[in-house]
């Protein structure tokens, strides 16, 4: 998963992090992530288990809200990208 | 990225001035004298800071943020050390039960609790609920009589959001507490939080039908003096209103000012008749009437308004001041403080008769709050 330099320092400085497991979906993806920085995924999803409206993910070229949401499927080694969205003022 | 600021060095007696952005914090500290004035800042730089506060209760010298922003949400920070760091990034403890198809968009108020309870606190939070503490912010819950109100359906936004932005207690009843939220309007809790009721009689829904529901009024902000505690002010959506009894019934006391709207309300820290508020001219122009930057003070209860222009522009001033960004110290004479979406921020050393441009430049202005350190 590939965090943008807002979230980074809640990782521990990385850019990249390694889910160590292959996330069948994105909300598998997700889950992993919440296991192992707890910090990231709270920034990433609402307590509604929402992904938050300004957040784009990302599963290589596509932006998850039109290939399937959290049920987008997670090629092997696939990469994750989190890129805040182009808004605010 | 703007250097890193270091936070405030401060002696007792100094005055301390906390103002959230929607780019982030500042701080601002003086000596009683309050002359002149050092900024420290940005703290949160880039995030919104809707909400501050200062705990000096059982010694501490506590300072409350609540920074976020639309894209990664909001935290609660803890400085001990004058903002020279902040606890609390890694953590989000302010959150809604799961399953309840709710999440904390932000934090409009942070609440310290009465004197005689130091470790108890309340937060304000969008959509509305109250949250409280019982260990000093360690942890936080949803008030349950306010989680679980058979109003929530229909409480509905503001332009602002459902924000829960007003929390008052009753500093000799600890089962007494009101709050105000846009639209909802006030409610009142006489049994610790358990259930709550209704406070709106008499205060009108210019934008509804029926222009006096029981709930549903877009109430801005609500301010009290704890030494007369059963009078509470309130600066409408439309209205300028006083309670002598709780809330029970509201009189309108709009008596001389040039509009009944607008958002900020401050309370004079000694004198329980001296309220301060910035009247804009329409909710379809919420920039101060005629251009004219003047805060209006009653020093007799609402039964007249008086302006207070000295020291700030009386030409050209299309300002906004929003419903937390008016505040006093407790010195005396008050010190009074207000900033204004177009990011200025103005002091009074002498309850209000003459204004000082403290600082321009800085971001809008969405809280100001105000204390003397001890």
């Amino acid at each position: 998963m590939v965090l943008p330099g807002q979230l980074r320092d809640l990782a521990r400085g990385r850019a990249r992090v390694d889910l160590e497991t292959d996330p069948a979906t994105v909300a598998d993806a997700l889950g992993a992530l919440r296991a192992r920085l707890p910090a990231v995924y709270e920034r990433l999803v609402t307590e509604e288990g929402n992904v938050r409206a300004h957040v784009n993910l990302f599963v290589g070229a596509d932006d998850i809200r039109w290939s399937g949401g959290l049920d987008t499927p997670v090629p092997a080694g696939a990469e994750i990208v989190v890129i805040p969205s182009v808004s605010g003022g | 990225m703007p250097a890193n600021p270091s936070g405030v060095s401060a002696r007792d007696g100094d005055v301390l001035v906390m103002v959230g952005t929607t780019k982030g914090a500042f701080l601002l500290h003086s000596d009683g004298s309050r002359q002149r004035w050092e900024m420290d800042g940005p703290h949160f730089p880039g995030e919104e800071v809707y909400a501050m506060a200062y705990d000096g209760r059982a010694g501490r010298r506590t300072l409350w943020a609540a920074p976020g922003n639309a894209f990664f949400g909001v935290t609660l920070r803890k400085s001990d050390d004058l903002g020279k760091s902040w606890s609390g990034k890694d953590e989000r403890p302010v959150r809604f039960p799961e399953g309840r198809d709710l999440s904390v968009a932000r934090i409009w108020q942070i609440q310290p609790g009465r004197e005689t309870e130091p470790d108890r606190m309340f937060l304000g939070v969008e959509p509305t609920c109250l949250f409280e503490s019982t260990d000093a912010g360690e942890s936080w819950s949803p008030v349950a009589g306010f989680l679980e109100h058979e109003h929530r359906p229909y409480w509905t936004p503001g332009n602002g959001g459902l924000c829960m932005h007003t929390i008052v207690l009753d500093p000799a009843d600890r089962d007494r507490a009101l709050v105000a939220f846009s639209t909802g309007g006030v409610y009142r809790t006489e049994d610790g939080g358990a259930t709550w009721t209704p406070r709106n009689r008499g205060v009108r829904a210019e934008f509804l039908p029926e222009k006096h529901p029981e709930y549903g009024q877009c109430v801005h902000k609500v301010v009290h003096h704890p030494s007369r505690p059963e009078r509470l002010f309130l600066q409408n959506h439309w209205g300028l209103y006083r309670t002598d009894d709780w809330g029970d019934s509201w009189q309108d006391v709009a008596n001389g000012v040039p509009s009944d709207f607008g958002f900020a309300m401050a309370m004079h820290p000694h004198d329980p008749d001296t309220v301060y508020i910035v009247p804009l001219e329409a909710d379809v122009f919420r920039c101060v009437p005629e251009a004219k930057l003047r805060v209006y003070r009653t020093r007799n209860a609402g039964e007249s308004w008086e302006p207070m222009g000295e020291g700030l522009p009386q030409k050209d001033a299309y300002e906004t001041v929003l419903r937390d960004a008016m505040s006093t110290d407790t010195l005396a004479p008050a010190g009074v403080y207000f900033g204004t979406r177009s990011g200025k921020l103005y002091g009074s050393a002498d309850d209000g008769e003459s204004w000082t441009l403290l600082r321009e430049g800085l971001p809008p202005i969405v809280c100001v709050k105000a204390a003397a350190l001890s």
